[in-house]
């Protein structure tokens, strides 16, 4: 297993967000978290990439512990460990936060140059390989400002995969995209996937969901309703909620 | 006429000198500190926060005047003593960089949280993203209100008269007593025009550096 959860829980002062969620990620599977907005699926996005800090329960990435219960408490790494455990998880935020005062090039390469030490013609070969393996390598030079949507997305994928991560987040990839673009990055998923990355996917959009995810987990107020492969999911939905919401699409 | 002109000229120069050594040593001092006072402002240390908001309150809350006069003829009743040139420029590097403070820290709260996050989930620690990522895009958003700040300064520097220094303002009054005349407060006139032309201009030039991106 690439990404092990079990357990967690998170609260946001008496308000439970995630309540003992479990589940378990392969490489080279693609798992969709559906559900409806505030369901707990952010939240427990942002606790596996250690952007929030969980309550309870514990975190493996790539046989490493983010976090771990013992004995009841639950306990973090340290800061060098979850720097080197975020190595192996490529993050895509919905609205992408790509740095304004860098071109796409710069986005890509500002990590591993100067984070993680590697050298600036090495990062920038590899750079220029994400870039032309997603189709926009003449924009490399571009600012922010300049691109599209979509090609703001590449960008954002180029430089979560700039490191190399075993585990690639992707938090509502389609919401700001048209149904062209939508297939395109479905294509790019796929691709990912059959590169042996294991891909979680937050989102409510359920026809990209059924469109590229193996497996599904559906939300509902924290906690994990229904798990299954996609066939199961939407041919054998568990509860009336599950219903409608696959209905509603 | 012209002859009167170049009479006046030696005089104003050493002014004019004097002006410009506060204000760059000014400018250079208080810059960087201003960024020590925004995230002394900002810290989570309650300690920390609260003192650097008394530092501002009292900086911003009294004539930079006085603040002058405090220093060079008050402190030394206390047993601590600066010369006038000293004196001038703790004056101003502290009422500066409370002004460039407050500044910078509209600036680093404007930046988004998400660019934080991104920096963070690429492995940065919060000193690289604040310097690589976070302070970059500040320092684009801080140029308009810090450009203010300067042409001000430039300007207050004739304030050192009172610990008495002679900047550009002191000589051409001193000239314009001696010799009854309005041509040397005329030149004085043309001397901070002149300046603030060229600081313009250079600010400018700033600004146009950080256009590249929206």
């Amino acid at each position: 297993m690439v990404l092990e959860v079990k357990g967690i829980q998170k609260s946001f002062r008496n308000d439970k967000v995630l309540q003992d969620v479990s589940f378990c990620l392969k490489s080279g599977e693609i798992i969709a978290v559906l559900g409806h907005s505030g369901a707990g699926k952010t939240t427990l996005l942002r606790c596996i990439n250690g952007l929030e800090f969980c309550d309870r329960g514990s975190i493996s990435i790539d046989g490493r512990y983010l976090c771990r219960e013992d004995n009841g408490k639950t306990l973090y790494t340290d800061a060098d460990n979850i720097k080197s455990i975020r190595k192996k998880l490529g993050m895509v935020f919905q609205n992408l936060n790509l740095f304004p005062h860098k071109s796409a090039l710069e986005n890509i390469t500002e990590a591993p140059i100067f984070v993680h030490g590697i050298s600036k013609a090495e990062a920038e070969k590899k750079a220029y390989q994400l870039l032309e393996a997603l189709g926009i390598r003449d924009k490399a030079a571009c600012y922010p400002y300049q691109l599209s949507g979509g090609q703001k997305q590449r960008v954002a994928i180029a430089r979560a995969c700039a490191l190399s991560p075993s585990i690639m987040c992707f938090d509502e990839p389609t919401s700001a995209l048209d149904p062209e673009l939508k297939e395109s990055i479905a294509c790019i998923i796929e691709k990912l996937a059959s590169d042996n990355m294991a891909i979680l996917i937050i989102t409510h959009d359920m026809n990209f969901a059924k469109r590229v995810a193996d497996k599904i987990i559906f939300m509902e107020a924290g906690k994990v309703i229904q798990e299954g492969t996609r066939d199961e999911f939407f041919s054998k939905p568990i509860n009336d909620t599950v219903k409608r919401f696959i209905n509603s699409a | 006429m012209l002859n009167y002109l170049l009479s006046l000229l030696p005089s104003m120069f050493e002014g004019l000198t004097l002006t410009l050594k506060v204000f760059t040593l000014t400018m250079m001092l208080s810059l960087p500190m201003g960024i020590f006072v925004a995230l002394g402002r900002l810290s989570k240390i309650k300690v920390i926060s609260r003192c650097v908001k008394i530092y501002i309150w009292i900086m911003r809350g009294t004539p930079l005047i006085l603040q002058l006069v405090f220093i060079f003829f008050g402190l030394p009743l206390v047993g601590i003593t600066f010369d006038r040139f000293q004196a001038a420029l703790i004056a101003f590097t502290l009422n500066y960089a409370a002004y460039f403070g407050e500044i910078f820290r509209a600036g680093i709260q404007s930046i988004e949280l998400g660019q934080y996050e991104a920096a963070k989930v690429l492995g940065f620690g919060p000193i690289k993203a604040f310097t690589r990522i976070v302070l970059p895009q500040v320092l684009k958003r801080v140029l308009p209100p810090v450009s203010n700040e300067v042409i001000t300064l430039i300007k207050d520097t004739s304030l050192v008269y009172v610990v008495g220094l002679g900047e550009l303002l002191r000589s051409g009054k001193i000239a314009s007593n001696r010799d009854a005349s309005l041509v040397p407060l005329i030149v004085v006139a043309f001397f901070y025009l002149m300046l603030t032309a060229i600081l313009t201009k250079a600010l400018k030039l700033c600004e146009d550096k950080y256009s590249y991106y929206h």
